[in-house]
């Protein structure tokens, strides 16, 4: 690495942990202001987060959703596009997998094939559900942002009716359900960890995304395309095709998120699905400023908050929100600080 | 952050500052003493919801006030593994032994997974869903026959409602409901035959745009006396007061919420299944895996009678709940048409409140507008 490398690097670092330290002193301000004494508090978050095995793997399982769901916003933020309906890609990918799993399980799959088959129904199905808001966006012109998070709307409402009416498992009375996949056909346990393989995906996911990003004529056409999509056009980029690529690769990774929900967690698709998960991954995206590698280290830090928030709760009997007062302050810190890339004197170059 | 600190002083500040170094000093707070019972407490919504959430947050208020025992509280939790480490948080972190996850969603799979990891604590679930032979020993159910007073409910609303016209927003069309939307309307129609009880199904548990234009368009319809089965009631309740029509509530009290028009409500009385697994666990003594009951077991209660209930209505109500509290009731007794007109039970036929059949109610009674 060269020293101009080094100091881009210690910037990219400095200033995140930086905002975080200052949030932490905000928040300590303002529990204070609630007669909560900060340093128990901040005992707390950690203890509750990150002291223990177990904290960690509390984390870790709270992220493990996040990491997918944020390349839905993430992958078509490199082409231009806002996408923020990764929510409705998550619960129909899962729903897909449901079935899929299903009707394989009565064929008579093996496990392995049937997995394989499950994770492809979703993301083929998460895929298809965000290209429709890359389409209505290049097509007719229609904002993707609105688009999305309508589409999102509807694919709930989809869900509701499917799971509720022609794929409900008649035993499932209260709790209406589609048919369990099979005890035997779920998705493990990453080895020596409580938690789920939804983790490792992610994080091969997002390292193969950020090489497909970063490192290959592919994703610099994406980025041309999002950094200016007519001069890309005139450049004779296939400005559409990336487009609707880019929102496809997005949504398979919603959806794959709704297969490991459906394959690790529920072993059916049920209401359940609807957990906000694709919400979460937009914040996460933007705090990671869309790279696909910091996607994992936001996601888990958005993890720890969550499962330091429930310690908050229980030793300190502080509701919910305080925990979202936290995340806001963090996330509003940490995209202030945005500001300060190239401008904090010791990250720049002596003169020549 | 500044208002927030408005209230406060230098000297506050100080203060604060100080019992920092103190603190640090002492450690953190130990969750639990070693001789205490630690009970965790887990909440799918708001613990202020005036609905579902609330009814078992004054039962776990309550029982922090027996001796030895220690509550922990966690609200917001969503059905998804963020259950299961919520409770292995309870349980790793805070030494509870017995649980308290009240949310329907959060049983299969969330609870039998850790029921099975942590054999030695005690879950005990809101619900019908435990089985003998299929599910753990550690684990249980305990629920309320709500539908008693649902059906005194309908027995208040007929005598109240002068357009003979009722309603009811349900959430989900499932058995559950449906037991409520009908012994709500077979109240009613005991009063009266000519009752209608128009139903709208708003398709979730928690949906307050929605239920509130539910309301109101029930209001719009001529529906002067309205009731519910959602997870908070508030909405509904407060729409009702504004517009001027007579309310019955749900799961809790929200007779605050309207003053001129609360009549009754059905309320969940849940200090009774929690103190039994409480006294239970401390004796250790093996939990008790099914506890269900109704008005005479004090698993649910009606509320107070609001300032709209008539005399009549209250001699009515008061003798039909007399009749539950000895336990010769019954309200799904035949000759009962659903409202298509198929008889659903024969003449002769009674089913109790124990009566399985009765958990797969897939049929609205007569008079109830509206379809599964």
């Amino acid at each position: 690495m060269t020293r101009l490398q080094l100091r881009h690097a210690a910037e990219a670092l400095a200033i995140p942990v930086g905002a975080l330290l200052a949030a932490m002193v905000v928040f300590g301000l303002f529990m204070a202001a609630l007669r909560q004494s900060p340093l128990e508090v901040y005992t707390l978050i950690y203890r509750g987060g990150f002291a223990s095995a177990f904290a960690w793997q509390n984390t870790l399982a709270r992220a493990a959703p996040l990491v997918l769901t944020a390349l839905c916003v993430a992958l078509p933020a490199q082409a231009g596009l806002m996408v923020i309906g990764g929510e409705g890609a998550l619960v129909l990918g899962g729903l897909a997998a449901a079935v899929a799993g299903h009707q394989l399980a009565v064929a008579g799959a093996g496990p392995l094939a049937m997995k394989t088959m499950m994770a492809a129904a979703a993301m083929l199905i998460g895929a298809a559900w965000i290209v429709l808001a890359g389409a209505l966006r290049h097509y007719r012109g229609v904002n993707e942002t609105i688009s999305s998070l309508l589409l999102t709307y509807i694919g709930i409402a989809v869900f509701n009716q499917l799971v509720e009416g022609p794929l409900r498992d008649p035993a499932s009375l209260n709790k209406p359900s589609t048919t369990p996949i099979g005890e035997a056909n779920m998705l493990g346990h990453l080895p020596g960890l409580d938690v789920h393989w939804g983790l490792g995906f992610g994080v091969i996911v997002c390292l193969v995304l950020y090489v497909v990003v970063r490192h290959t004529t592919f994703g610099f056409a994406l980025r041309i395309v999002g950094g200016n999509a007519r001069a890309a056009r005139l450049a004779g980029l296939p400005v559409g095709r990336l487009i609707l690529l880019a929102c496809a690769l997005g949504g398979a990774g919603a959806g794959l998120a709704g297969m490991v929900e459906v394959a690790a967690v529920h072993g059916n698709a049920n209401a359940s699905l609807i957990a906000g998960y694709g919400y979460g991954g937009i914040l996460v995206a933007f705090i990671a400023r869309q790279n696909p590698i910091a996607i994992v280290p936001v996601a888990v830090l958005v993890g720890g908050i969550a499962a330091s928030g429930g310690m908050l709760q229980r030793r300190l009997d502080l509701p919910d929100a305080t925990v979202l007062v936290l995340q806001g302050v963090a996330f509003m810190l940490i995209l202030a600080s945005e500001a300060l890339y190239g401008r904090l004197k010791i990250f720049r170059p002596a003169r020549a | 952050m500044g208002q927030a600190y408005a209230g406060m002083n230098r000297r506050d500040v100080l203060k604060t500052l100080g019992t920092v170094g103190a603190l640090a000093a002492l450690g953190h707070r130990p969750a639990a003493a070693a001789d205490k019972l630690v009970v965790g407490v887990i909440y799918v919504g708001p613990r202020d919801d005036y609905g579902y959430n609330q009814a078992q947050a004054q039962a776990a208020a309550a029982i922090k006030k027996l001796p030895g025992v220690m509550v922990v509280e966690q609200e917001k939790v969503p059905e998804t593994t963020d259950v299961q480490k919520t409770m292995g948080s309870m349980i790793e972190q805070d030494g509870a032994t017995l649980l308290f996850p009240t949310s329907f969603g959060y049983f299969d799979p969330h609870i039998l997974r850790m029921a099975e990891k942590y054999p030695k604590v005690r879950f005990a679930h809101c619900g019908g869903l435990w089985t003998e032979g299929k599910h753990p020993k550690n684990a249980g159910s305990y629920f309320g026959y709500i539908d008693e007073c649902q059906y005194l409910n309908g027995v208040v609303a007929g005598h109240a409602s002068k357009s003979k016209k009722l309603g009811f927003i349900a959430a989900k069309p499932i058995p559950q409901v449906l037991r409520n939307i009908n012994a709500f309307t077979l109240g009613a129609r005991s009063v009266d035959s000519k009752i209608t009880t128009q139903l709208i199904v708003t398709g979730d548990w928690s949906l307050p745009i929605k239920e509130a234009e539910a309301a109101n368009s029930l209001i719009d319809q001529g529906v002067d006396v309205i009731t519910c089965h959602v997870d908070s009631p508030k909405v509904i309740v407060e729409t009702a007061e504004r517009r001027g029509i007579y309310v019955c509530g749900y799961h809790a009290n929200q007779a605050t919420l309207a003053p001129k028009g609360y009549l009754t409500g059905a309320e969940w009385a849940w200090l009774t299944p929690y103190t039994t697994h409480v006294q239970d666990a401390q004796a250790g003594k093996p939990m008790v895996n099914f506890l269900r009951g109704g008005l005479k077991e004090g698993f649910v209660k009606t509320s107070a009678y609001g300032p709209a209930v008539a005399e009549p209505a209250r001699k009515k109500a008061d003798a039909v709940k007399a009749s539950m509290m000895k336990g010769d009731f019954v309200i799904f007794k035949g000759p009962i048409k659903d409202n298509t007109g198929k008889t659903v039970i024969d003449t002769g036929v009674a089913q109790k409140q124990t009566d399985v059949v009765l958990e797969q109610m897939n049929y609205l009674v007569e008079g109830v507008i509206g379809k599964v």
